[in-house]
């Protein structure tokens, strides 16, 4: 059944992704994080599947599908802001900054 | 022996992610990346989700990960200086990081068998067993009518608007993902 290390290790690998955000400032490396944590969020939907059913399956398709959508247009963006900026560096991105 | 192949992927699926988030170069960063995603696609096997491990290569270790890879070379990030925060930051982090995870990890412990018990407790709750039938209807599926047909039966029946409600979702990432990137933002 596996499912209490199962989650244990979606906790872990959701921690990791968090701590990926906050440490660096590669808009690149940043997104790469978001989807390490959406990929632990699709762990535990698995790993709970064995008791709930199949929902639990469709849910990691629609979570798929928001990652596929989300990369596609942050990576836009992001090529957006490297034209605009010569850089992914956050740091450089202040314009909001008072 | 599950047990044994499972730890051994959860540690190569740990040990991928800290580097990923470590290495400097965005392009090591992204390859760690692919690692942790093919050691999450043997898991999602050893827990009985062999579709899911499948479309876990093709749509995570290979759509997607091959953009970040294309937009990293198309800019030419191969070689870049460290981008690290400063010392007070990574110090608020290792405290926010250590304490979501413990939180996280404390979390795990309230199994949803447990919850279930707990819940039996009530006046208005009924057995405990019957809570999970649903998992074991989904065996009994998967069992009789292959894997793809017990996800699939899910999907196009009772999850059939917000699966045509992705269609549009993905047409706007389409038409977005064009606009952003032909304009000169």
């Amino acid at each position: 059944m596996l499912l209490g290390p199962s989650l244990a290790l979606s906790a872990i690998l959701f921690s990791l992704g968090v701590a990926g955000v906050l440490l660096r400032r590669n808009a690149i490396v940043l997104f790469m994080c978001i989807e390490l944590m959406l990929n632990a969020v699709n762990l535990s939907f698995v790993a709970l599947a064995q008791l709930h059913g199949a929902s639990g399956y469709v849910m990691v398709f629609f979570v798929m599908t928001v990652a596929a959508a989300e990369a596609a247009v942050g990576l836009a963006i992001i090529i957006g802001i490297f034209r605009h900026k010569q850089s992914v560096d956050l740091g450089n991105i202040n314009l909001l900054r008072g | 022996m599950t047990e044994v192949v499972f730890y051994i992927f959860a540690a190569i699926a740990v040990l991928s992610a800290t580097l990923c988030i470590l290495q400097r170069s965005p392009m090591a960063s992204a390859l760690w990346l692919i690692s942790t995603m093919f050691s999450l696609a043997a898991i999602y096997v050893l827990l009985n989700a062999q579709f899911i491990a499948a479309i876990q290569v093709l749509v995570y270790a290979g759509a997607i990960m091959v953009l970040f890879l294309f937009v990293i070379m198309l800019l030419n990030l191969g070689h870049a200086e460290s981008d690290f925060r400063g010392p007070s930051t990574v110090a608020a982090t290792l405290v926010i990081v250590g304490l979501l995870a413990i939180e996280l990890l404390a979390l795990t412990r309230y199994t949803p068998r447990r919850l279930a018990n707990e819940l039996s407790q009530w006046p208005t709750f009924t057995d405990p067993a019957t809570v999970f039938v649903a998992g074991q209807v989904t065996q009994q599926e998967s069992a009789s009518r292959g894997v793809v047909g017990a996800l699939a039966a899910p999907l196009f029946q009772t999850y059939l608007i917000p699966f045509e409600i992705t269609s549009v979702l993905l047409l706007a990432a389409i038409v977005g993902a064009v606009v952003l990137a032909k304009r000169n933002v």
